[in-house]
């Protein structure tokens, strides 16, 4: 069994999705933990979902960054474990530095609510195995989605294969019209040098069953039972 | 002693400005001859500290692991002993 600890700040808003869409993964199991109670000893994976933890105040992730359950993140990600954070979790992991870069303001200045595609472009963490090149298709929902770095970390995350999702169309084409938020280079996702950690702007945990409108997150979900399995195949759905 | 300090937190020169722009966009359409516009936020904080340097030592920790990220923002700050009430 593989247990999952869902970590929940003031504003988060989607530990319930990750919830649900963990439930339909055989052998994985899921706790909702509150950020002040954060205990992740006997976990083997950590979320931080998406939200608008403490009303996006100051910038978005910023007041995350301080809170009990971020620092028990740090001791737990230095020890290899797998983390994802998709959305506001992404944006928490970045003010936090347990990722490397920035997310601003959208481009357009426009929230924005829609479906999009992401393409693999490292399966060498624990929640992409087996996926590499596989174009996802995802919802987004951010206003604050921008991803920056300066132009020396883009380069050493390109060089090391820290960039994990990019913004293309459906055919797996990283152009112009598929950014939907003006990031850098497309990026819609980076990894920490070791990998184990995976921040994203999308939403995994809205497309696990075909009643959703799509099942590509369940892909990239039940990748972690069987990464801690040993197996390191995702199971396709 | 009691202290205000005053943090002027900017996005730095090279990173975007959505904000910015969108007000830029705004003032040439009320016809100003507008060339670059870069928003910012200016933070008021009152706190106790030992003496001077004490006080300019917390506020750095203020703006470097809170009120600023230095991966797009650069801030600059004042501080002044409070003034009696």
């Amino acid at each position: 069994m593989t247990r999952v600890a869902l970590l929940r700040y003031p504003g988060t808003w989607s530990e319930r999705d990750f919830e649900h869409a963990f439930s339909l993964i055989p052998d994985v199991e899921t706790k909702i933990v509150w950020h002040e109670d954060a205990d992740l000893r006997g976990f083997d994976a950590a979320i931080i979902p998406g939200g608008f933890s403490y009303g996006d105040y100051l910038r978005a992730g910023a007041i995350a960054k301080i809170s009990p359950a971020t620092k028990e993140l740090r001791r737990f990600a230095a020890e290899g474990k797998p983390v994802l954070g998709s959305c506001n979790g992404f944006q928490i992991l970045c003010e936090a530095g347990l990722l490397p870069g920035a997310l601003l303001r959208n481009a357009s200045l426009e929230y924005r609510c829609d479906w999009i595609h992401i393409r693999v472009e490292s399966d060498r963490t624990p929640w992409t195995a087996g996926l590499a090149r596989q174009v996802l298709r995802m919802p987004i929902g951010h206003g604050e989605g921008c991803y920056v770095a300066d132009a020396d970390t883009i380069a050493e995350l390109e060089a090391n294969g820290q960039v994990v999702f990019r913004y293309t169309d459906e055919r797996g084409a990283a152009t112009l019209d598929a950014n939907p938020n003006g990031s850098t280079a497309n990026i819609a996702g980076v990894s920490n040098a070791e990998g184990n950690v995976v921040g994203l702007m999308p939403h995994p945990e809205r497309c696990v069953e075909a009643l959703l409108g799509g099942t590509d997150g369940y892909r990239v979900l039940a990748n972690i039972a069987h990464a801690l399995a040993g197996t390191g195949r995702a199971i396709f759905k | 002693m009691r202290y205000v300090a005053t943090l002027h937190v900017r996005t730095k020169p090279e990173v975007r400005d959505p904000q910015g722009e969108a007000a830029l966009g705004a003032l040439r359409s009320l016809g100003l001859d507008v060339s670059k516009v870069r928003t910012g936020k200016e933070i008021v904080v009152t706190f106790d500290a030992r003496d001077e340097a004490a006080a300019e030592e917390a506020i750095r920790t203020m703006g470097n692991e809170l009120l600023a990220n230095p991966v797009i923002e650069d801030y600059e700050y004042d501080v002044k002993e409070a003034q009696p009430a």
